[in-house]
């Protein structure tokens, strides 16, 4: 009796600790002018939509969603299709050198943002390719293949080589065979690391704050952090912005959590 | 199954052009610039090879060593307290009970929060007038309010929290494989020779649970040193540089300044600071795996 006490005690801790503070930003956002001013603060909102309108017709907010929506989906199915390639060959290859790659990868993957961020920005200058959805794309692209071609090959290892060799026997190519065997009895896999990739290309704001300077093709978490205010911050149409770029992400994270609990601790725990 | 290089190559190609274009290429290109004198607002002055004079100048400027001092705090402080609250919603979530499921869904929510939108939303948690911190910690009492984020000490530590909110279900979740990695049948030796809970902690889950913690610190620490968004949107590094991290310094002299030739010395100290910390980590994740294996 008492274990069980302990364990509703510390789950309802962890459940507040979590729910909170994004629970108190989505309340804000619901809030009429004078509520969001009140002191002390009104817990439960008259539920206004004020915010989420004025966001959208003063300050654009359509657009950003647009942006972000165009640049995360084409950077998922570009990553998708060249990562699932490359997997596809350290997977099953299995040479000396795709196996440094992939440690390559790993390395790769730890460089802070910084320490690439001039150079990036001057390719993309060369190519004429700032301020383009392009050029944020192929950015996104090239750091996300890491992660996607981890989780993407412990998939790919998992898929029994018997069926493919029957059927490059038969004379099927090696496209063919990753094609219409691999992929589709990896789908799991492919899912979970598309979703990832969307995830992080949706969150991503770094080099969208770099690459992106004009308005026009900034995605949402570049908008949100400029939100434009001197003096007094526009609180509410920034809480309704916020609440706007979050709720999908919470959606497909509740919806698809055993996945990416999976995807997350793919190369993790195996080491 | 035959397999040729060449058709390993052809694989490979397309994600080797990307990897290779934005991120090898660039950090020899880092490399390269930092040691010439490259000043994107006096073009005149043309690209000039300085040697070491951006590392000295590194050295000697008060900004940049408070700033690697700022950022080796934030992971001092950051890591150990993400590990320990991990570590506890991770044994939590090791039970099972019923709404485990749920619970380990509501945890991943501020993992699923994009940084910008939880930089705004604690800086609305930290606001002078609105805020909810004030409230609890004043009342109704404005007088008293305070700003935290416009505080030398308090902005750090505000964050911090943040920080440590947003990533803590990450080092929760490898953790929880970790634990669940560990056989039942361990406890259950261990309980028929009257352990006590804290012994079996202690003894077993604690040395067991070693290669997940490591792996988390390691995932965690290079993630700490790239912090960005929250400073971006809380702070901009103030006041007066108490929240300069690296990464934002760097930032700041290559886009904000144009200062092309230090910013790299910048990017490549902290390319550095990650590197030793995984080539540290990562020997130490190898020799615990090695102890594990010889009982």
């Amino acid at each position: 009796m008492k274990r069980i006490t302990a364990l509703v005690f510390f789950s309802t801790g962890i459940a507040l600790y979590c729910l909170v503070p994004f629970l108190w930003f989505v309340l804000t956002s619901l809030k009429s002018n004078a509520e969001l001013e009140a002191i002390p603060p009104v817990l439960i909102p008259s539920f206004h939509l004020a915010f989420y309108r004025s966001a959208l017709q003063q300050y654009g907010l359509l657009h950003y969603v647009v942006n972000s929506a165009i640049v995360a989906a084409s950077a998922t199915m570009v990553t998708i299709a060249i990562g699932s390639l490359a997997a596809y060959a350290i997977a099953r290859f299995n040479l000396k050198w795709t196996n440094f790659y992939l440690f390559l990868l790993l390395a790769i993957s730890m460089f802070p943002q910084i320490a690439i961020a001039g150079p990036v920005w001057s390719i993309l200058d060369r190519l004429e390719l700032l301020n383009t959805y392009q050029g944020l794309v192929a950015a996104y692209i090239a750091l996300s293949l890491p992660l996607a071609i981890w989780i993407l090959t412990t998939f790919f290892r998992a898929v029994p080589g018997e069926i493919e060799e029957a059927a490059l026997l038969d004379g099927c190519s090696r496209i063919q065979a990753l094609y219409k065997i691999v992929l589709p009895l990896a789908a799991p896999g492919i899912f979970t690391a598309a979703l990832l990739v969307f995830i992080y290309a949706w969150n991503e704001f770094f080099f969208a704050l770099i690459i992106m300077t004009d308005p026009d093709v900034q995605t949402l978490p570049v908008g949100i952090a400029l939100f434009p205010g001197e003096y007094t911050m526009p609180w509410g149409e920034i809480a309704a912005a916020s609440t706007i770029a979050t709720i999908p992400l919470i959606l497909l994270t509740l919806v698809f959590q055993r996945g990416i609990v999976r995807g997350l601790s793919a190369g993790a725990v195996k080491g | 199954m035959k397999s040729s290089p060449r058709a390993a190559l052809f694989f490979l190609l397309p994600s080797l052009i990307f990897v290779g274009l934005f991120s090898i290429f660039p950090i020899f290109e880092s490399f390269r610039l930092s040691f010439y004198r490259l000043i994107l607002t006096l073009p005149w002055l043309g690209q000039r090879i300085v040697g070491l004079e951006n590392y000295s100048d590194l050295l000697s400027d008060p900004v940049a060593r408070d700033s690697i001092g700022t950022t080796l705090i934030f992971i001092a402080v950051t890591i150990p307290l993400e590990l320990l609250f991990g570590l506890g919603i991770a044994l939590v979530l090791n039970h099972g009970f019923r709404g485990r499921g749920l619970l380990r869904a509501v945890v991943l929510i501020p993992w699923a929060v994009p940084t910008v939108v939880s930089s705004q939303m604690w800086r609305f948690i930290f606001n002078d007038r609105y805020g909810l911190v004030n409230f609890l910690l004043f009342g109704a009492d404005t007088a008293r309010y305070i700003a935290p984020l416009a505080d030398p000490y308090l902005a750090m530590i505000s964050i911090m929290a943040a920080e440590i909110w947003k990533t803590t279900p990450f080092a929760a979740l490898i953790i929880l494989a970790g634990l669940q990695g560990i056989s039942d049948d361990l406890y259950e030796a261990a309980s028929i020779d009257g352990a006590t809970s804290w012994q079996k902690f202690r003894h077993i889950t604690l040395p067991l649970l070693k290669p997940a913690l490591l792996l988390a610190v390691l995932f965690r620490t290079i993630d700490a040193l790239r912090v960005f968004d929250l400073v971006y949107v809380m702070t901009q590094g103030g006041p007066a540089d108490t929240t300069n991290v690296l990464q934002f310094y760097g930032y700041k002299k290559t886009f904000a300044e144009g200062m092309v030739g230090y910013g790299s010395a910048i990017a490549v100290t902290v390319f550095f600071m990650s590197l030793l910390l995984s080539l540290a980590y990562l020997h130490a994740f190898k020799t615990s795996r090695l102890q594990d294996r010889t009982p």
